[in-house]
């Protein structure tokens, strides 16, 4: 499994994600956001930041950027592609995922613990988790209000494609379990292929019991499981 | 030229002839603005810099004390931990968004500059009460500000504190405090050396924005303050990102000779003090900064404060190389001017030379003023009270619930949940307990960090409060494991023309050295902010602390809440505290008031190691020092999930549930550690109690046996953790 995370300028989780790897017993690679090429890799990593500052919008710049295109075809080619927090918003900017996310209900950046459900146990990103396990991951955003058409939310529901939804501690996936005001408390969804997943939640923060616990780390396991 | 031109520029006429004097000539205009904002109490400490050379400063553990951009403390197998504090008061309290960020933005500078990595910013607040709009409309813009800036350059906000007083009404306090991590080898310096080495210029490009932010600093605000706006910087934390990404390089590279990053006076302070430190003069020729609007003059130029600048002096020849690491990151580098060895500050224009300068006149010349103190009436007054009548006026449970939701006490998270407390993946111990613990990458220790003061005490006594805030940082300190090395302070009074005021700092700071002395936590650095006045008062005088502690292994730190039922609880220190000055005195009597019996620095020191060393014991489950609310309070913020069942040894009821002061701690052990625990303290000769348990879903308190509290656990936590949150949305 060959792994690349993007830096783009303004991006800040890069180095967590590499450590993430690490400590999960894989190596990754950074990628500058310059490189026209990434011919080679297995999964590419849009990590949370904010590039390009986030002026215009979050990730409005970012799809623009050099190594976007080839990102783009190797998503299209079938090769892995996770985007957390702002990579995500980079993912629906570019149009890899259908949908935007808007500025959090209550307009308040919001960083604290977070419930999530594991609707989907069944993708390359998920396949360590039950279906409908409760995990707790870190949330951290400003506009990970995830909005998208009544027709495309159809869509995503039937075709199991809401990877994680907010919950209250005890699973309720309603108002008090949905930090950000996100349809149908989606928190990730993937593509219809499967193979391009986005998610505001960090899981990158969550794969040592010192620093915000372990839930995080049976989504490197499903990656890393799937080289085999 | 005329007197208005340098009394507008806030220079006395005694000044502009000891200028006169000292060039052996008229200056001329620009050479006054250099002189007016290079002799501001912001930029020369005139009024402060012979208190503060009473600090404590040296010990085997400072790497580098005050004078430079940050201190530095060893925490060994190489690291340094470089860490400074500073206010950002004026600018926030007209603009707080803004004015907020800016000072996450300039502390930061300060930390890579020395060519440390930042990795935590704190955040000690200070704001009027809440019942009026204004005040919470600072607090929302001040947190946003925060936020908006540490959140997006991916450094976290990981700890600070916030009060709330009416003596901050309209004068808010905002200091940030930043800390970064280097390897030894690679700290860097603010100095100018090597005459014909270039003098560069990178980042951000020179405006009219902020122009006169450092004298703004110096005077008080009125309400004319308003108008005053401009001298407000605008903040880009992306551009600051890419600086700090590049400047890392350059240092890591080893070709650079000095630093410096420019805030307050910008590029006239930056070229000044470099020149100062190494004993060099600086040639720059404004012709080729680089600007970002037309038809600037020599003076905006030298005295903007365009954020996200830097000034480096490299070896001469690896100009080119600079510029390439810059244009990597996107960014511009201009070589400016040069290094000489005439000692003058001297720059050009279309190659005339339009102010000549010598350095030292402007930095180490500068003049110190010993100003008249005098204590203020109201002290004696205040300390005459009596107390000694006071009975409770409420169910002790109600007291406690009315303390929980009190703005000062009651949980913050609607303020640390905008700020990104975790990117970097170092933050150990959350916000929302006691001192933050960030572990070392690549090391097993970790670093435990604090800000800490009582205004309403300072207030009270100025030398009890200084002392009292480095205390307080100690036990914060202690009890999350962590053995304290040092500190940096943020000293934020009135206007010290008046000598009531400046018999507050000098009081303030000879507390804050005393106990530094007595704690082996020498001063590294820090910041002085005076004129923090309105037309209607001045503020409580607050000298606060940031404090940085050592953990031996980072996997050891202690939690500051129970982590479990059924375990024991003890009291270590006096079985009662002190109702003056407390908060329970404050909203239940309306007073501010009451004798403060002066702090035994060598006792409270010996508490701080007995509870270190039951820390190296492995005996403690949890620690907590008890601060504002008392008892009550701290136990509450324990307990909130747990639960807790306790008799107290005895003891008036007020004092024993609800008064404050130093030395008293809560501590938690498994129920076999018990014995050890109890033998350690009577070893140390400690104040020492078992008094209860954890568990349940009630917080029950009872003294010599009788009843004194019983409250609900859950009514008690959605207190402490809503009320803020209820008042702010």
């Amino acid at each position: 499994m060959k792994i690349g995370i993007v830096r783009f300028p303004g991006s800040n989780c890069e180095t967590d994600c590499q450590e993430a790897w690490r400590v999960m017993g894989a190596e990754a690679e950074m990628l500058w956001h310059q490189e026209k090429s990434v011919r080679g890799f297995d999964l590419i990593v849009l990590p949370g930041g904010f590039s390009y500052g986030d002026y215009l919008r979050a990730g409005a710049i970012a799809r623009y950027s050099p190594v976007m295109p080839d990102v783009i075809r190797h998503a299209r080619e079938g090769g892995l592609v996770w985007g957390i927090c702002n990579g995500f918003q980079i993912l629906t900017e570019c149009g890899l995922l259908p949908g935007a996310l808007l500025r959090n209900a209550g307009l308040s950046f919001v960083c604290a613990p977070q419930h999530l459900r594991v609707e989907n146990a069944a993708t390359a990103f998920t396949r360590a988790y039950a279906p409908g396990q409760i995990v707790s991951l870190p949330v951290n955003h400003g506009e990970g209000n995830y909005y998208i058409d009544a027709a495309g939310l159809r869509e995503l529901e039937e075709e199991g494609r809401v990877v994680f939804r907010y919950v209250t501690e005890s699973g309720a996936a309603d108002a008090a379990g949905n930090p950000n005001g996100s349809v149908n408390n989606i928190a990730g969804i993937v593509s219809r292929a499967g193979n391009v997943l986005g998610m505001m939640p960090h899981p990158e923060r969550a794969v040592e019991p010192l620093i915000g616990g372990e839930d995080g780390g049976g989504m490197f396991r499903s990656v890393l499981a799937g080289k085999e | 030229m005329e007197p208005e031109v340098w009394r507008g520029m806030g220079l006395s006429d005694d000044e502009y002839a000891k200028i006169t004097a000292r060039l052996g000539r008229e200056p001329n205009y620009l050479e006054v603005g250099i002189f007016a904002v290079m002799w501001s109490e912001h930029c020369s400490y005139k009024t402060s810099k012979p208190v503060l050379r009473k600090f404590p400063t040296t010990g085997p553990q400072v790497l580098q004390g005050p004078g430079e951009n940050a201190g530095i403390l060893d925490i060994g197998d190489g690291w340094g931990v470089a860490f400074k504090m500073e206010s950002h008061n004026h600018p926030s309290a007209i603009e707080p968004y803004q004015g907020a960020a800016t000072g996450v933005g300039g502390i930061l500078r300060d930390i890579f500059t020395m060519g440390a990595r930042p990795v935590a910013v704190l955040d000690a607040l200070r704001f009027g009460a809440l019942t009026e709009e204004n005040n919470k409309l600072l607090l929302r813009g001040v947190v946003r500000g925060i936020g908006g800036y540490g959140n997006s350059i991916g450094i976290p906000t990981v700890g600070g504190d916030v009060y709330f007083d009416p003596a901050f009404s309209g004068n808010p306090l905002v200091n940030v405090m930043a800390v970064g991590i280097l390897r030894r080898e690679n700290i860097a310096t603010g100095a100018a050396k090597g005459a014909g080495n270039p003098v560069m210029i990178v980042g951000a490009r020179t405006g009219r924005d902020g122009i006169h932010g450092a004298t703004f600093a110096s005077v008080e605000l009125t309400a004319e303050s308003e108008s005053r706006r401009s001298a407000v910087q605008v903040g880009d934390p992306f551009m600051e990102k890419l600086l700090m990404e590049a400047c890392l390089e350059l240092i890591q590279a080893g070709i650079l000779i000095g630093i410096q990053d420019m805030g307050a006076a910008g590029l006239t302070c930056s070229a000044s003090e470099m020149a100062g430190r190494g004993g060099s003069g600086v040639e720059i020729d404004l012709d080729l900064v680089p600007r970002r609007e037309t038809g600037m003059t020599p003076y905006e130029i030298m005295l903007s404060e365009s954020q996200e600048r830097m000034l480096v002096v490299p070896r001469a020849g690896s100009e080119a190389q600079v510029e390439e690491v810059l244009t990597r990151w996107g960014l511009e580098a201009a070589t400016i001017g040069r290094v000489t060895g005439d000692g003058l500050l001297r720059l050009t224009e279309g190659g005339e030379v339009i102010a000549s300068v010598p350095v030292a006149a402007l930095t180490e010349e500068a003049p110190v003023y010993r100003r008249p103190a005098r204590e203020p009436a109201y002290i004696a007054e205040l300390r005459a009270a009596d107390l000694s009548g006071l009975r409770p006026r409420r169910p002790a449970e109600d007291i406690l619930l009315a303390l929980l939701r009190n703005p000062t006490i009651t949980g913050k998270s609607w303020v640390y949940r905008q700020y990104d407390h975790q990117v970097g993946t170092n933050t150990a111990a959350l916000p929302g307990g006691g001192a933050a613990v960030l572990r070392i990458r690549g090391a097993r220790r970790g670093i435990a960090l604090t800000t800490d003061c009582n205004s309403r005490l300072t207030y009270m006594d100025p030398f009890y409060g200084g002392a009292w805030a480095v205390a307080e940082a100690a036990q914060n300190i202690v009890c999350a494991g962590a053995r304290p090395l040092g500190i940096t302070d943020c000293l934020n009074f009135g206007n010290p023309e008046h000598p009531e005021i400046f018999w507050q700092f000098e009081q303030a700071c000879a507390g804050v050295a005393a106990a530094c002395a007595a704690f082996a936590t020498p001063v590294t650095g820090g910041n002085v902010s005076f004129y923090n006045e309105t037309p209607e008062r001045a503020i409580y005088p607050t000298p606060m602390i940031g404090m940085v502690g050592l953990l031996a292994d980072v996997e050891k730190l202690c939690p500051a809440v129970f982590p479990a039922a059924g375990e024991k609880i003890f009291l270590l220190g006096p079985a009662e505290g002190l109702l003056a000055g407390s908060e329970y005195l404050s909203q239940f009597e309306g007073l501010v008031a009451g004798a403060l019996p002066p702090l035994d620095l060598p006792a409270l020191k010996k508490r701080l190691d007995f509870v270190l060393a039951a820390h190296e014991d492995g005996l403690l489950a949890a620690a907590r020092d008890i601060a504002e609310g008392g008892f009550a309070v701290a136990l509450t913020e324990m307990a909130a999930a747990v639960g807790a069942r306790v008799d107290l040894p005895g003891g008036e009821i007020l004092a024993a549930l609800f008064g404050e002061g130093p030395g008293r701690y809560i501590l938690t052990a498994a129920a076999e550690a018990e014995r050890e625990l109890t033998a350690l303290a009577a070893k140390w000769g400690q104040p020492f109690a078992c008094i209860g348990v954890t568990g349940g879903d009630r917080l029950t308190v009872a003294l010599g046996g009788a009843p004194a509290l019983n409250a609900e656990r859950a009514r008690c936590r959605a207190a402490y953790e809503n009320a803020l949150g209820d008042l702010m949305d």
